[in-house]
């Protein structure tokens, strides 16, 4: 097979800000009539894959949409707390398409494709207006306006949101969409669904199979083409603020049926979430991005300094991130400010109990921003301290309450008292299956939208451009792409499902299903996770090194092989099995952990997310290697966990190639 | 830092299949107070698949208090004793060292038990696929900016949409009434200019699917946004019926 792979990933000639545009105005119809006859899989409902069934339903497509929760809205895209950036240039400070794909290219630390990322930047304008069309409460201002703020890596004022919980809200939004098209008999949507294989017939996808999770039934779906809109793999790590039943099932199964993986070692570490408290928790929970806005991050200049932090005067405070950065200050990209909160920690200058944490304090912009304000504005003349603080926080409440509510409810400590506490998290993956222009793998049929495939955020994603790449590729590309590929299947008639590809590809699944059952050892799923996720964190997590890279390989070759033969599944195959789902994710994830490191391995270069050890400026700085690694590593299975890796160049006509500095 | 200082009995409702008549077991577990009640069931689920034994299945997924997935009845009370939080979110530090906990599923004819503590809540989609939403196709907006929308309506609309679907109304309800839910997204769209058209037609569509999905009627006791972890008042209600009755006398 690997001879016959030539990466072509589609690019449109012409000038880079033409392109999407002579895209969309010569790209192939499908006429209505043809539409109605045509089936499409969506396997996610996130906001790509609600997005995504969504609208191509309203064009007239008929869509099964298929989900493992137990609704479509649970997605974890409604996590997403702090916003989504467009370049609507509403605040009038100088926004523009060409910037927002000029700030998306060089916080991916030059790892993305130009022409993906600036249709992405293009696009996003439209995705504030039709959201707004929908019924997305987004923020305000008192004119009626929509308000914005501040993301990190950008000096404009671009994302929108809605208090802390913007992906919620974008989120119903696109259900609701679903919901409306499950309603005109459009969709066809299967909640509680799993999917656990990929049918591929003639070289191209016609479908899938899927556990019905209630009644353990596996069932055999046709589709003209598949959807992955399957979010990301941070779960790898045991620990992150994935939900628990994000996994890398769908794409992996996609993988080992021939889709490449791109840059899977590209992983965001998010630095502001809650520190771990104990051996038994299950799961970090991110404090958002925005938050950065008005909290000051430091640690103490001197070690072992254990005066309560609001005692501790300003000249004993290090506040590192804007002593090292300052034009960005504290919002600098998530990979910086992660690296440089381990950098202090490692360094003995860490806090609290376990002293892997820094402080996020808001009390001098409480005091300072927002109390002077309002005092000036109520007419508050020489207030104290104590009035100005008061005022503020009640300003902070305004900006932040739900999330100052939840970090106290999870900590016990009081965020307007007291500075939080956070330190770095896995929180996304910018890696996945790889996929042209179009936003298909090189499986023809086969598609990945959003967090799923590798495509836009290069080796870092700026935070609020997550929530804009799923709705991009969900409402706005995905919709004329597929044309591309599904008028020439017009001929195509639905596929019956008693095909010997069906057959083979659901014995396989029951198989694996039934040998997970039958190992009856004596170590649980979740202790075998948790292994993988401490080999992940510590060898192929914020800071990696040759050395340790080729142990962890070793590690979880070894763990995978006593999974295989220690497991225990409780129940059975026929029945509501929780324990069962998770097995087989972690099956997936000990194949996933392992090309995560050799593909960190085969990176002899630090950009963005992956650090590695040996490649640092003086200053401990990322170091690329432009020369040697401008490519996107694509990575092709082979029989028994071996892969063969394909090369991507990366060509930047339309940027100059520079260190990213935001000193 | 495994600090496991609490000892607690838990009584769990063991049910094989919505068909089963289902009952309740005893189990002992030890627990830290920092640990979220979700992550105390963890600790028990690992003992009793160690032991040989079927783990407590319940629903749960982001673990930060947003999908809605999780619902347990703890002691009584939907998402037990804290109030404003889902049982992800509850603390065992709410508990005490030697307290007995009684765990049971959201009780509604409306949500029928799969197994245990998971309850089918698909009723609710069918709820919004009824009407709970702006008919929009994609494409067919207009500039965002293009309709100015007072700051206190968007807050109001706001605060009605940050409903996040679990169930605990229905739950907390003595009628397994779902008005809470059905009021608080008719409320979010009807405060909006972009919900008004088709804002009769919705109300009533949502309402007959209601009652089609067997969920009981509103008797105003308030257990639904006093139980709510995300505090939906109950003006939701009064809005709905409002919306209800202007529709009903345009003739929908």
């Amino acid at each position: 097979m690997s001879k016959n792979i030539k990466l072509d990933s589609k690019i449109p000639a012409g000038e880079l800000s033409q392109k999407w545009t002579q895209y969309r105005s010569s790209v192939p119809l499908v006429n209505p009539a043809n539409k109605r006859n045509l089936e499409i899989i969506v396997v996610g409902t996130g906001l790509a894959g609600s997005s995504a069934a969504a609208t191509l339903a309203e064009m007239g497509y008929k869509v099964k949409a298929f989900c493992f929760q137990d609704s479509p809205r649970r997605a974890h895209s409604i996590a997403a707390q702090g916003g989504i950036n467009a370049a609507k240039n509403y605040q009038n400070d100088g926004d523009s398409v060409y910037r927002l794909f000029y700030d998306t290219i060089k916080g991916g630390d030059y790892r993305a494709r130009e022409a993906n990322v600036h249709r992405l930047a293009e696009v996003s304008t439209s995705i504030i207006d039709q959201c707004v069309a929908q019924g997305v409460p987004f923020a305000r201002e008192y004119g009626g306006t929509l308000s914005n703020r501040s993301f990190g890596g950008t000096q404009v004022q671009r994302t929108f949101y809605a208090a802390g919980q913007t992906g919620q809200q974008l989120l119903l939004g696109a259900y609701q969409a679903l919901e409306r098209q499950v309603g005109l008999g459009n969709v066809k949507m299967y909640s509680r669904h799993e999917m656990l294989d990929v049918v591929v017939i003639d070289g191209k996808a016609r479908g899938i199979i899927a556990r019905n999770l209630i009644t353990g039934e596996l069932e055999r779906h046709f589709g003209h083409a598949v959807l992955l809109c399957t979010g990301g793999y941070g779960n790898v790590f045991y620990l992150s603020t994935n939900a628990m039943g994000s996994n890398v099932t769908a794409g992996w199964k996609a993988h080992k049926a021939g889709a490449l993986f791109g840059n899977p070692c590209f992983t965001q570490i998010h630095p502001t979430c809650i520190p771990v408290s104990g051996h038994y928790q299950s799961k970090l929970t991110l404090m958002s991005e925005s938050l950065r806005n008005d909290g000051r991050i430091w640690v103490p200049k001197n070690k072992d300094d254990n005066r309560h932090p609001n005692d501790i005067p300003e000249e004993d405070r290090d506040y590192y991130l804007e002593r090292r950065y300052p034009a960005f200050g504290n919002l600098v990209p998530r990979d910086v400010a992660s690296r440089a909160a381990k950098e202090r920690c490692d360094a003995g200058y860490g806090v609290g109990g376990s002293k892997m944490a820094v402080y996020l304090d808001f009390r001098y912009n409480m005091i300072n921003k927002y109390g002077r304000a309002e005092a000036s504005r109520l007419n508050i003349e020489n207030p104290d301290e104590a009035t100005l603080l008061q005022l503020g926080k009640e300003v902070a409440k305004e900006k932040y309450g739900n999330l100052f509510d939840m970090y106290k409810q999870i900590t016990d400590e009081d965020p307007y008292e007291v500075p939080m506490r956070i330190y770095p998290a896995v929180h996304y993956t910018m890696g996945g299956l790889w996929v042209d222009y179009e936003l298909m793998t090189n499986i023809p049929g086969l598609y990945a939208l959003g967090e799923a495939n590798f495509s836009d955020h290069g080796a870092n994603r700026l935070g609020a451009s997550a929530l804009m790449q799923g709705l991009a590729d969900g409402y706005f590309v995905i919709p004329y792409t597929i044309g591309s590929y599904l008028s020439n299947e017009i001929r195509t008639k639905s596929i019956p499902t008693d095909s010997e590809e069906f057959e083979a590809a659901e014995k396989k699944v029951r198989e694996r299903l039934e040998q997970l059952l039958s190992i009856n050892g004596k170590q649980t799923v979740e202790s075998f996770h948790r292994r993988l996720g401490l080999i992940m964190w510590d060898k192929c997590g914020m800071s990696r090194s040759e050395e340790g890279l080729k142990q962890a390989i070793a590690e979880i070759r070894a763990l995978r092989d006593e999974f295989w033969k220690d497991v225990r599944v409780p129940g059975t195959m026929d029945s509501f099995n929780p324990e069962l789902e998770k097995a087989g994710r972690v099956a997936d994830f000990l194949e996933l952990g392992e090309l995560m490191c050799i593909d960190a391995l085969e990176r002899n270069e630090s950009c963005g997310g992956h650090f590695r050890e040996e490649y640092q400026t003086e200053e401990g700085e990322a170091k690329r290697d432009d020369d040697n690694f401008m490519f996107v590593s694509a990575w092709e299975y082979k029989e028994g966990n071996a892969w063969e890796l394909h090369k991507e160049s990366l060509v930047y006509e339309n940027i100059k190639i520079a260190q990213r500095s935001y000193k | 830092m495994s600090n496991s200082n609490m000892n607690l009995k838990l009584k769990v409702w063991r049910q094989q299949n919505a068909s089963d008549a289902g009952h309740f077991e005893d189990y002992t577990v030890q627990a830290s107070p920092d640990m979220s009640f979700l992550e105390m069931f963890d600790v028990l689920n690992e003992q009793l698949i160690t032991e040989g034994k079927d783990p407590v299945a319940f629903d749960h997924d982001c673990r930060e208090g947003i999908c809605g997935m999780c619902s347990m009845v703890i002691n009584g009370r939907p998402h037990g004793p804290k109030g404003g939080v889902t049982t992800c979110q509850l603390h065992m530090r709410s508990f005490k060292d030697g307290d007995t906990i009684v765990v049971e599923p959201w009780r509604s004819n409306a949500f029928p038990v799969i197994r245990d503590l998971s309850v089918n809540r698909s009723s609710f989609d069918r709820i919004i696929a009824a009407g709970g939403y702006v008919s929009v196709n994609t494409g067919n907006a207009v500039d965002a900016n293009a309709t100015l929308i007072p700051k206190e309506v968007a807050d109001e609309a706001f605060e009605a949409a940050t409903c996040i679907g679990c169930g605990a109304c229905v739950s907390a309800c003595k009628n397994a009434s779902a008005m809470l839910f059905v009021g608080a997204k008719v409320t979010q769209l009807a405060l909006l200019p972009q919900g008004q058209a088709e804002a009769s037609k919705r109300v009533v569509a949502m309402v007959n699917q209601m009652d089609a999905e067997g969920f009981g009627a509103c008797t105003n006791t308030g257990a639904c946004s006093a139980e709510c972890p995300k505090q939906i008042p109950l003006s939701v209600i009064a809005t709905l019926n409002r919306e209800y009755i202007k529709a009903k006398l345009k003739g929908y």
